[in-house]
């Protein structure tokens, strides 16, 4: 009975939820944007130091939030750390195809597997924007957005 | 159990077919009515009927069905005037919601009577929609918005209240029970007290009229507002009792049809009670349905609906309390069946959908109440909230589903 839910609350997504990576506010930062979905109330700052050619050099952030939205916004820094600002880009949106369900291509290279986790959002429309509550403040922040708001 | 013997919660279950369903694959456990009740077959059947036999626009035609439209919808009117106690059907106002009804007294009241500095109070329990309509009134005239604290258990500080009241006070706008926490306030101290220093009343009652019997004589408020559909009626109808003398003085809300005496466009004048607010074409069958609603818990009783719900508040206050890192938001000494909780270190949105799969349906978030969940530092819970039809099995249901978040997030 509980097995989508086994599929959602996997312990890869509890460690993350519970010992968020890259929790923190760098000082270096030079691009971020709050996350806010109103529906729930939950919060986000995603911090991103990007360097010239369009590299992010570090990506971190802090905020309050579901399992669901600190692992996606927790494995989102480890993953987007290191790639272009295309790639990101583009990892982003096949990713929220995924969760939505949608037909998808979705390959982030080495970080596909990481991010198969959060797959099993799909069955949880309600908890798409959970999942995506971070990578939308990533893209405001590099669109030098600064509030993004998920309704 | 006290004496239940005449209260029959199995056969109440059987009038809301809803309750025939399954949800994912489980019984349905329905502990959101705080957001929105279900339907028993009766409303169902009164709203069917009057499409199907005796449907046609009210208060304007003089053939048959009109006037049998007319009948059914004023005659709505009386049922909610009598549940209610008003002195008069004049008194009593279809809106569209509660939402809607406070609107209406913020905007027509509020325009007429507020200035720059005037206050109005409100209190830290408040649903939005009893705070945002002030709020939008205040910006326009210049008058001020307060809201009264509560203490940790939630409950209404009367004395910071009565010191609050001053002759800025123009208008107090509270809730009769919180829909966040179940706090029931002290609403007749509230509304004595506003009186005595010359402010008129707004009491907030979507979450009182499922629970408990209204009296607006004895009350005494000077504007009482409900929904229906959290009283077992359709959505887009509510209610908005106002003083007889409060609606003569006031200006109408809404412009049009029906809330007129005589248009030119030199002038037109008002029609006289509650029709001044009732403009266009009202819900006819929503009215309809809202009166076979208040027929139905009136022909249970309040009084052992009340002595029902408290049975489950406290049966479920007990089972809760023994699951570890459950913490109760709200523990007023005097409260409705509405339980709101958080899990340590479990957000309340991953309590949702965990106990959905097991039937379970609750409400987690902000309640449409954050300066309330600001007060007890949280930005959203999990709500339980019971009414007539629920039952020992929907407690029992509830505690296995949250033994089952604990489960998950080990």
């Amino acid at each position: 009975m509980f097995d989508d839910l086994r599929e959602l609350y996997q312990e890869v997504i509890l460690d993350h939820s519970k010992k968020p990576r890259n929790f923190r506010h760098p000082a270096d930062a030079n691009h971020e944007a709050h996350g806010y979905n109103p529906l729930c109330g939950d919060t986000v700052n995603v911090y991103l130091k990007m360097g010239h050619n369009g590299l992010i050099e570090d990506a971190a952030f802090e905020g309050k939030g579901c399992a669901i939205s600190l692992a996606s916004a927790s494995m989102m820094t480890e993953i987007i750390k290191g790639k272009t600002e295309s790639e990101a880009r583009h990892i982003f949106d096949g990713f929220q195809k995924l969760v939505k369900g949608e037909e998808n291509d979705f390959d982030a290279g080495e970080d596909t597997e990481k991010l198969m986790m959060l797959a099993g959002v799909k069955e949880f429309p309600m908890r798409v924007k959970c999942a995506t509550l971070a990578w939308h403040a990533m893209t405001s922040a590099m669109d030098d957005k600064t509030e993004v708001s998920t309704e | 159990m006290n004496d239940m013997t005449t209260f029959d919660v199995e056969k109440i279950r059987r009038d809301f077919p809803i309750f025939s369903r399954e949800v994912h694959g489980k019984p349905l456990t329905f502990l959101d009515s705080g957001a929105s009740a279900q339907k028993p077959q009766v409303v169902i059947d009164a709203m069917e009927k009057a499409y199907l036999e005796t449907y046609a626009n009210v208060h304007r035609g003089v053939h048959y069905l009109s006037q049998v439209s007319t009948e059914l919808y004023e005659g709505a009117r009386e049922i909610v005037r009598a549940h209610m106690n008003a002195a008069s059907v004049e008194e009593i106002i279809f809106t569209k919601n509660a939402t809607e009804s406070i609107n209406l007294v913020a905007n027509a009241y509020g325009w007429a009577n507020l200035k720059p500095g005037d206050e109005i109070i409100l209190s830290t329990l408040e649903h939005h929609s009893n705070i945002v309509p002030w709020q939008l009134i205040a910006e326009k005239t210049g008058a001020v918005v307060r809201a009264v604290p509560i203490d940790a258990q939630g409950e209404f500080m009367l004395d910071d209240y009565l010191n609050m009241l001053g002759p800025k006070t123009k208008i107090v706008a509270v809730t009769h029970i919180s829909n966040a926490i179940g706090t029931i306030t002290p609403v007749r101290e509230i509304i004595d007290a506003a009186h005595d220093s010359g402010a008129v009343v707004l009491i907030d009652g979507s979450q009182a009229a499922p629970h408990m019997k209204l009296d607006m004589q004895a009350l005494d408020a000077d504007f009482y507002v409900f929904t229906g559909h959290k009283v077992f009626g359709p959505t887009g109808i509510g209610v908005l009792y106002g003083k007889a003398e409060m609606l003569e003085a006031m200006p109408p809300f809404l412009g049009g049809g029906d809330m007129i005496e005589r248009v030119t466009f030199a002038k037109t004048t008002f029609a006289k009670g509650h029709s001044k607010f009732e403009a266009g074409t009202p819900p006819i069958v929503e009215a309809i349905g809202l009166g076979a609603a208040i027929d139905y818990v009136n022909a249970i009783g309040f009084d052992k609906i009340g002595a029902h719900e408290q049975m489950l508040l406290a049966y479920a206050t007990e089972q809760l309390s023994q699951i570890n890192s459950l913490r109760i938001i709200g523990q007023a000494k005097h409260k409705a069946a509405i339980i709101s909780f958080t899990l340590d270190d479990v957000h309340p949105h991953d309590i949702g959908t965990i106990v959905d799969r097991g039937g379970v349906a609750i409400r987690v978030g902000h309640h449409c109440a954050q300066p309330l969940m600001d007060h007890f530092d949280v930005a959203a819970t999990a709500r339980a909230s019971f009414a007539l039809y629920n039952n020992r099995a929907d407690v029992d249901a509830l505690v296995a589903s949250v033994r089952s978040v604990q489960e998950i997030f080990g």
